[in-house]
């Protein structure tokens, strides 16, 4: 008998207590707390605030154990709280040259001023599964370097090796702010503001995907990691009651500068070209797949030839955001009885026809697998 | 830390940024028009533009109705309904006639709609020329140009392969003889309504960041050929519980023999006719009807 589909309502508070259940787990394993997600999961803390576009790590871990360690819907959830704030202003432009640096690599200068600071990294573990130790040695300790750690895209400027205007000049030569795709629909052709923007916004996975296919030949830019940073930075507000600008905080960022070739044009001497990352927190390997697609998706602007999908804007700026893709992938779980049922009128429709042809054209002892097990 | 949030969750810059957006779209049939979509609690793809339309629009005296799939108790239709009554605590309905605001998913009500009635619809892709050209870039030109003839090549390949057009839901409409749109995935049963409706229609893509609309009395025309009319589809039987002969009809499988009932797909529809006459049940016939009507 007809089973009616009464009941979404008391179905989905039952799901949501079930939910809530399994998020818990066993509860006689001590509850997790947010300061131990903040404290103990910073990489992931790191990931939700960077494409969750909100610097807040005590919002990032609750997310996080909210959406019981699923990252993409942490983002999400942080994303949604966003949306919500209002907007005082903007910071003035981050001056990363000015870090206090915990990491700093080069794979372009074997030395350089400020050296090669290693930092907390991964690189060079083995990845052999063990217990992590609870109560590790503290780290050693250095003096702070006395010297400056200019950028390495600086040194390589200072001899016109590197071009130096990331951004082309507006026609009237003024200083344009940048764009804000949170605050007007993206279009297309975007500049590079707004596609910087976008990737540092964008999956992780998207992105590392897409950086990996342009080393695998699919628009090839011939990429060195120039260089490699993360440290805290400070963020300074123009103050027009102080009349000057004041400091507001720090904030830790990952900045990762590719240097790419550019063989020149018949206006431009051969030079090296820039990718550039700029994630929060230490979302090194986001940083740099960041820095190698914003140099693929410049080739329009530098003459190159537009072939591979990671150099094609309006492909990778259209399904980089986790948020949009995982919302639109997944709202075929929503009910399509409606539309299911036309397109099953269609093909019964189509079906008949098809029996009736087949019937009439004598091909009657064939056996008919077109009826259906109801019919 | 405690949050609140405004009436009907949005903002009011937010607020005032899509009427903006509406208004543009109301005074352009047919046009889709970029806003700044913002992030809602709920998925995309599962209601965020027709949810911001509707909390744009909203007032404290609206009567507000939800449904998915041309019933109120779909589990997103609640969901989404919930929302309302708690961010914006305005009365809600299932009765089509007593509502001022409609948001659906895949369905118009069957129950004609009149004057000061909005209906507002959740759109996943708002571009009718979307799967002809994948580039917004290229489709934002067709537009400019009215340049369809790509729609018109894809219906007659379907006339030419199968005998009739083999689009079911989301058939593409002309609106007031300039743009042609996408309607949302509603059955093409239901495109005929839209046509010189008493009602605002309004139309939200969230992902996209689109509006588009159809304002009251304004003619919209299913694309179709003189030798190929536009044809209406429903399962040609009535509904096994209220006995309609003229509502779109959802096929409900009864046990694994192949039993099966055709019932409304508009519950608030069928619920009304059960209220005011009982019919009995009639024989069930997968034969299809088919109208013809001139878009």
């Amino acid at each position: 008998m007809y089973v009616a589909v009464k009941g979404g309502e008391r179905a989905i508070e039952n799901a949501h207590r079930l939910l809530a259940h399994e998020r818990r787990g066993d509860r006689s394993v001590p509850e997790v707390t947010t300061d131990q997600i903040a404290e103990q999961l910073t990489l992931a803390v790191d990931r939700v605030m960077t494409e969750g576009s909100l610097y807040d790590r005590e919002l990032a871990a609750l997310a996080i154990k909210q959406a019981r360690g699923d990252l993409i819907e942490a983002i999400f959830l942080l994303r949604a709280f966003r949306a919500t704030l209002p907007r005082f202003g903007s910071t003035r432009p981050l001056d990363t040259g000015a870090m206090r640096i915990r990491r700093r690599i080069s794979a372009a200068f074997k030395d350089l001023p400020g050296g090669q600071v290693l930092g907390p990294t991964f690189d060079y573990t083995h990845r052999l599964l063990e217990p992590p130790v609870s109560d590790p040695p503290m780290p050693a300790t250095a003096p702070a370097p006395s010297e400056p750690t200019p950028r390495v895209s600086d040194l390589l400027a200072a001899d016109g090796l590197i071009e130096t205007t990331a951004f082309p000049a507006s026609p009237d030569g003024a200083e344009q702010p940048p764009g804000d795709l949170t605050r007007e629909a993206l279009s297309f052709p975007a500049d590079r503001d707004l596609r910087l923007q976008n990737l540092a916004r964008g999956d992780e996975g998207f992105l590392l995907a897409l950086a990996y296919s342009t080393q695998r030949g699919f628009g090839r830019t011939h990429p060195f990691a120039g260089e490699i940073r993360l440290g805290d930075v400070a963020l300074e507000m123009w103050s027009e009651d102080a009349g000057f600008a004041l400091p507001i905080g720090r904030v830790t960022v990952t900045e990762c500068q590719s240097i790419n070739q550019f063989k020149g044009s018949a206006t431009e001497p051969p030079r090296f070209t820039r990718g550039y990352g700029l994630v929060f927190g230490h979302c090194e390997r986001k940083a740099m797949s960041m820095s190698l697609v914003d140099r693929s998706l410049r080739a329009r602007e530098l003459d190159e030839e537009v072939k591979a999908p990671a150099q094609d804007e309006e492909f990778v700026l259209s399904h980089s955001d986790n948020v949009q893709a995982t919302g639109f992938v997944e709202h075929l779980k929503l009910p399509h009885y409606v539309d299911f049922q036309a397109e099953l009128g269609l093909v019964r429709r189509m079906r008949e026809e098809h029996a009736r042809r087949a019937a009439s054209s004598g091909t009657a002892n064939v056996v008919d697998d077109t009826r259906e097990a109801a019919e | 830390m405690t949050v609140t949030y405004n009436f009907a969750y949005l903002d009011e810059q937010t607020k005032r940024m899509i009427r903006r957006a509406i208004l543009k779209a109301i005074a352009i049939p047919g046009y889709q028009v970029p806003f700044a979509s913002r992030e809602m609690p709920m998925p995309y793809g599962w209601g965020t533009g027709g949810v911001q339309v509707t909390a744009a629009i909203l007032g404290p005296t609206d009567v507000l109705k939800v449904i998915d799939q041309g019933s109120d108790d779909t589990t997103n239709a609640v969901s989404i309904r919930k929302f309302f009554g708690r961010t914006a605590g305005v009365r809600t309905t299932t009765r089509t006639a007593e509502a001022t605001v409609i948001q659906t998913r895949h369905r118009i009500p069957e129950t004609p709609l009149r004057e000061n009635q909005v209906i507002v619809f959740q759109v996943p892709i708002p571009e009718p020329l979307r799967f002809l050209e994948p580039r917004e870039t290229g489709t934002r030109r067709m537009h400019a140009l009215q340049e369809y003839g790509l729609v018109h090549v894809k219906l007659y390949e379907d006339i030419a392969r199968h005998g009739h057009i083999a689009t079911t839901y989301a058939y593409p409409v002309k609106v007031d003889g300039r743009y042609v749109m996408d309607p949302s995935p509603i059955p093409k049963f239901d495109n005929p309504k839209m046509s010189d409706s008493p009602a605002l229609q309004l139309f939200g893509a969230g992902r996209e960041k689109r509006i588009y609309a159809i304002p009251p009395y304004t003619r919209v025309a299913s694309l179709d050929f003189d030798d190929h009319p536009f044809e209406r589809w429903r399962h040609h039987c009535r509904c096994a519980l209220c006995g309609a002969e003229e509502s779109f009809l959802d096929e409900v499988i009864t046990d694994d023999h192949g039993s099966r009932m055709f019932v409304c797909s508009d519950s608030d529809f069928c619920e009304s006719r059960r209220g005011e006459a009982t019919t009995s049940p009639e024989a069930v016939s997968l034969a299809s009807d088919t109208e013809t009507h001139h878009g």
